[in-house]
């Protein structure tokens, strides 16, 4: 399946702002099962430095910084990405979680060496027990792994309310787990703070769903957003997807921005500027299916 | 710290007899045996020739110089006061040295290994790769910074200096205690204990042949412009510090001064096309290389620390674009890992192919599971440090907790293991410290300082030595208050001829050139102006006030005295605004007995505007600058804080004695504007620090003015009233000299406001002000003059139109309105051209604020 993405952010300031740095992960990263064909990034105004690596953990990470005086700054990322289905693992025949402990620990294989920051706590995902007591009923002793990690999945999709006036950034895990509300990066940090407790390790995904309008509508422009997932990884197979505001195994509708420890690591869009005073914040998010070129037209 | 008595002898034989070192420990001094070792006699028989009174005066003379260059160490949270002074031992530490040649030889091998696995860990991790290294020990330890994963210039060292904390085994060997990488603080404090001493003991540190330190600043600076991404110009390097409230901010200042380069904070640079850039007064000037002494974790809100307001946003890129080089790289924090000891060894062998020279202590880190079991076990006896912990819980000591506590400590460890080190509890090595009348043991920690060069890096010959004051205390600390020593590494024979150059060296800046001044610095100094002259001011009408007070008393002339009087009291509420004071509500009955409010505002410390705040407020400043202020205007300003404190500690009860505070002040206060003259360059900074000074004695001029002469009076009332005036203005010589007929309001008046000459005058300070701010910096292509000069002009303008003789002339009313009408305008005209310059040139870059508090959150 073949997507573009469309994602705007714009900012309006009360006053001028009169130098501005920002950080950015909207390119869709590379990994199995994805293919960026292109990716840009468009800033108005126009940056003075523009600047791309690689981060820590492989995305692609965007640098620019705007010099001229602005009251407002808008940050265009379009891409355009190749989802081949992936294979839906057998739940049911993955290994026992506490061997996923046990051979990752052992494992010499540089992904599960790259692994292992993954079982650490993080900054929104801390050391949580209760976050762990609340994931422990579902791994009895020896149950394969996924299978208790999708049963995970879907008590919390079941458990929690989804509630996009809860949370913030801020708003720290415990009062999530508490109140049971929030929205994707809040059901993902859960848990991710679950399966860390657990010694499994697991990490963060920010990326985009594509969504469908009900049967026989138009699909509204913008209606889109950003979207956060978790992954949990096997030795010798792999990270494996899991989306908790959806209870679903990402298949060829989920496109993946960029991984990290938690939402802090992969922010979409970050700044720090002078001057501004107040400032308001617009997000629209388009994801469009992009219908295969009729072959030999 | 307990001064060595004068008073009772120390009999030269009871130096050595006494000195007992704990059984178990080595000794610097005295071996097991109990002989002292040979390099050490040379210095015990000075001492015995000093003699006990001979070196309390060396150590009085140590603690005066110390004073004097305001050697501080401040302590966060100290509710005593921002400063206070560094302590210096008079014992050096002594090393031979062969031995020294030894120690060096480990350090650098300690170096080189520590850098290559800075630049492994940011860049292939092969380490963690191969297995050298567990993940967890790395990846969990916040000292490592993920945004900063390849930002290192490779082929450089991004370790650029770095710093071992040692001590001795009881065999004497060498022992690693603590690795300091990423801002290590304490070379500054070496240098100047060195200065301290050298001067103290002339004779004896000459005739010790003593490795000079010079030589290792060199490095450094050769190092710095080396490292600094080549340009046409010469590089431009800036020392970062946190600013005047750190802990070292006298180090800071002190290495920026004798290194040559200039002192910023955060506030002071930006980032810009990718590189770093210094606000000086209306530019911008390249930065290429920055010693920091903020900690990685601070140095940049963009992607470190969001809340820092220490650092520069975007320095992550542009040390990334490879721009400019930071001594020493971001992230660089991470080889502080405590536990990374455990694995020295086997990373040595590995990366080098040689075994490590330099132990450190048996170390054994939680995260493996077969250390944690035997930790556990043993928690008791061990010291435990968890990594990235707040400062307080960062080293624990298993013995002297209880076994509640141990308990609790142990379910710690088996949550979260990979964050918990354990460390063999070591006794420190002793070195004989002067305490009280006699040398004793104490424990030492040495700190030796290196600094990379192009083939390898280079030891300080010498060190920061501390000693804890209680014998037995297991660690030694500045925060926790210890006392600092030279380290003196003896050479074989003495040092060539250079030694002599070398010795003068230090005491003069390395490089001779102005460093830039920053908006920051400029602005300070604009405030030293003004608090100096505001406190010079507030001090002379304090003390004819006191005259014109006690003159009242007199039978004679009471009545008018007490006239003369309320209006120099009134002058006082208005220069200081402390209103309602002598003016407003409920003056009459303090103008009665005046003396509670004037005792508040000459040593109430809570009292705003009152002396001892003005005083407080003009340190402040010259602290947060004193990297521009010489040695001698520093020695002043420690005067001048001195006697605040004597002011506010032992507050005067009555005028009398106030008035003994008072004279010695205003002699201090008046050497200081000497001094700003005379001692200063008259570059950009000074005339930032002269506008002040000339802007606050104008407005305070017109305040007493307008209090004291607008107003009508009986002839005996002016003659007083002119009398003190002329006091105030301290220009009653030349009025006598010029108006033998006696006292005039006229006349007065023709001297002190529009008299071109008499640098008491008004229209004095605005023919100087207009000079100043001409010659301020501006920005090119700006035509015509500067808001601050047409302000300047006018002001000038107005007071040479004035006709004298129609201010004088009182209306209907018994008041001279227009003089009170002119003197209102001068004194809005001033506080304008105050603005005006504060807006041109003091405009901070606006603070930078994160879009990270609300950013867009994911709604699917």
């Amino acid at each position: 399946m073949r997507f573009r993405v469309h994602h705007v952010t714009r900012y309006r300031y009360e006053q001028p702002v009169s130098l501005c740095h920002s950080v950015a992960h909207l390119k869709p990263r590379e990994q199995p099962g994805q293919r960026t064909r292109s990716a840009h990034i468009r800033v108005d105004p126009w940056p003075a430095v523009a600047r791309e690596h690689l981060d820590f953990f492989g995305n692609r990470q965007s640098y620019f910084s705007i010099q001229q005086s602005h009251r407002a700054l808008e940050v265009a990322a379009t891409s355009e990405v190749e989802v081949t289905p992936r294979a839906v693992p057998d739940l049911s025949r993955s290994p026992p979680w506490e061997r996923v402990i046990a051979e990752l620990r052992e494992s010499r294989e540089p992904e599960a060496l790259a692994a292992r920051i993954f079982t650490l706590p993080s900054a929104y995902v801390p050391l949580d027990a209760a976050a762990a007591d609340y994931a422990r009923p579902s791994f009895a002793p020896g149950r394969p792994v996924l299978e208790a990690v999708s049963e995970l999945m879907g008590r919390i999709y079941r458990e929690l309310e989804y509630d996009p006036h809860f949370t913030t950034v801020a708003t720290p895990l415990s009062e999530v787990l508490a109140h049971r509300r929030g929205v994707c990066q809040d059901f993902a940090h859960l848990a991710l703070a679950g399966l860390r407790g657990l010694g499994l390790p697991a990490r963060y995904v920010s990326g985009y769903l594509e969504t469908l309008p009900p049967p026989g509508q138009p699909k509204l422009q913008g209606s889109d957003a950003s979207h956060a997932w978790f992954a949990v990884f096997l030795p010798r197979v792999g990270w494996i997807d899991f989306d908790p505001t959806n209870d679903q195994v990402p298949g060829e509708q989920h496109i993946t921005t960029a991984v990290g420890r938690d939402f802090q690591d992969v922010t979409p869009l970050r700044g720090v500027f002078y001057g501004g005073g107040e400032h308001d914040l617009e997000v629209a998010v388009d994801v469009d299916r992009i219908e295969p070129e009729p072959v030999g037209g | 710290m307990p001064p060595p008595s004068t008073a009772r002898a120390m009999p030269p034989a009871a130096l050595v007899d006494h000195y007992l070192p704990a059984t178990g420990s080595y000794d610097e001094m005295r071996t097991a045996t109990g002989e002292v070792r040979p390099h050490w006699r040379y210095l015990l028989d000075a001492l015995h020739a000093l003699g006990p009174a001979g070196i309390a005066e060396r150590w009085r003379e140590a603690r005066r110089l110390i004073q004097d260059n305001g050697v501080t160490y401040n302590v966060y949270g100290d509710p005593l006061g921002v400063s206070r002074p560094w302590e210096l031992d008079l014992l050096p530490v002594l090393i031979r040295s062969d031995e020294w040649a030894e120690l060096e030889r480990g350090l650098m091998q300690r170096a080189e290994l520590l850098n290559l696995i800075l630049v492994d860990l940011y860049g292939p991790r092969e380490l963690i790769r191969k297995g050298l290294l567990p993940p967890e020990l790395i990846d969990g330890y916040p000292g490592y910074l993920l945004p900063c994963y390849g930002v290192h210039a490779s082929g450089a060292r991004p370790l650029v200096q770095y710093a071992a904390d040692l001590t001795r085994a009881p065999d004497g060997s060498w022992r690693v205690i603590g690795d300091r990488t990423q801002s290590p603080s304490g070379a500054g404090y070496a240098l100047e204990n060195r200065v301290v001493l050298s001067r103290v003991l002339p004779s004896l540190f000459r005739d010790s042949h003593v490795h000079r330190l010079a030589s290792f600043f060199r490095s450094m600076r050769r190092t710095l412009t080396r490292l600094a991404p080549a340009r046409d110009e010469h590089a431009r390097v800036a020392v970062l510090t946190p600013g005047p409230s750190n802990e070292a901010y006298f180090e800071h200042a002190y290495l920026a001064n004798y290194l040559g380069y200039t002192l910023v904070q955060g506030a002071d640079l930006s980032v810009r096309d990718g590189a770093l850039w210094l606000r000086t007064l209306g530019r911008l000037e390249r930065i290429d290389a920055v010693l920091r002494r903020v900690d990685d974790a601070w140095c940049d809100p963009l992607e470190l620390k969001e809340q820092s307001l220490l650092g520069v946003p975007g320095l992550v890129q542009a040390e990334r674009a490879g721009n400019l080089v930071l001594a020493n790289a971001l992230g660089s924090g991470v080889l502080e890992h405590p536990g990374l000891t455990a694995f020295l060894p086997g990373l040595c062998r590995a990366l080098l192919g040689e075994e490590l020279l330099l132990a450190g202590i048996p170390t054994w880190w939680c995260g493996n599971p077969g250390d944690r079991e035997r930790v556990l076990d043993d928690l008791a006896h061990l010291v435990i440090k968890s990594a990235g912990a707040p400062v307080a819980e960062r080293c624990l000591f298993g013995a002297d907790m209880s076994p509640a506590e141990r308990a609790a400590l142990a379910a710690r460890i088996r949550r979260e293991p990979h964050r918990y080190v354990a460390q063999e509890r070591i006794t420190p090595s002793t070195s004989p410290a002067i305490i009280g009348e006699r040398i004793e043991p104490r424990p030492t920690v040495l700190r030796t300082f290196l600094v990379a060069e192009e083939d390898g890096y280079t030891v300080m010959p010498g060190g920061l030595s501390r000693v804890a004051w209680v014998p037995g205390t297991p660690m030694v600390s500045n925060q926790l208050g210890g006392l600092g020593k030279d380290t003196w590494v003896l050479a074989s024979e003495p040092e060539r001829q250079e030694s002599l150059l070398a010795s003068n060296e230090l005491f003069a800046p390395a490089v001779v050139r102005e460093s830039e001044v920053s908006s920051r610095v400029a602005d300070n100094l604009f405030w030293i102006g003004r608090y100096a002259e505001r406190a010079e001011g507030l001090v002379r009408l304090l003390r004819i006030t006191i005259f014109k007070l006690s003159e009242r008393a007199s039978f004679v002339r009471g009545q008018d005295a007490a006239c003369c009087a309320h209006s120099l009291l009134a002058a006082l509420t208005r220069q200081t605004l402390t209103f309602p004071g002598f003016v407003g509500e409920g003056s009459a009955a303090r103008l009665r007995d005046p003396v509670p409010e004037m005792l508040s505002l000459i040593s109430d410390p809570q009292r705003l505007g009152g002396l001892p705040q003005t005083l407080q407020a003009l340190g402040q400043a010259a602290w947060s600058v004193r990297e521009r202020l010489s040695t001698d205007t520093w020695r002043v300003i420690s005067d001048i804080e001195t006697r605040l404190r004597s002011l506010t500690k032992k507050p005067p009860e009555e005028l009398a004695r106030a008035l003994d505070e008072l004279d010695p002040l205003i002699t201090s206060l008046v050497a200081f504007s000497a001094l700003t003259q005379e001692n200063m360059t008259h570059n950009e900074g000074w005339h930032f620090l002269e506008a002040g000074r000339r802007l606050e004695r104008g407005a305070n001029l017109a305040t007493l003015l307008r209090s004291t002469l607008t107003a009508l009076a009986s002839e005996t009332e002016e003659t007083l009233v002119v009398e003190a005036v002329l006091g105030v203005t301290d220009s009653l010589i030349t009025y006598r000299r010029r108006y033998q007929a006696g006292t005039r309001i006229g006349a007065l008046l023709d001297l002190v406001f529009q008299d071109e000459t008499n640098p008491r005058s008004l229209a004095y300070q605005l023919l100087k002000l207009e000079r100043l701010v001409t010659q301020m910096p501006r920005t090119e292509h700006l035509g015509g003059r500067t808001p601050a000069q047409k302000l300047v002009l006018r002001a000038l303008t107005g007071v040479r139109l004035v006709e004298i003789d129609q201010l004088v002339q009182p209306d209907a009313g018994g008041k001279r309105t227009a003089l009170e009408g002119v003197l209102g305008t001068v004194s809005k005209e001033l506080a304008a051209i105050s603005d005006a310059l504060t807006a041109q040139y003091f405009r901070h870059e606006e603070q930078p604020h994160s879009l990270l508090n609300r950013v867009e959150r994911g709604a699917s």
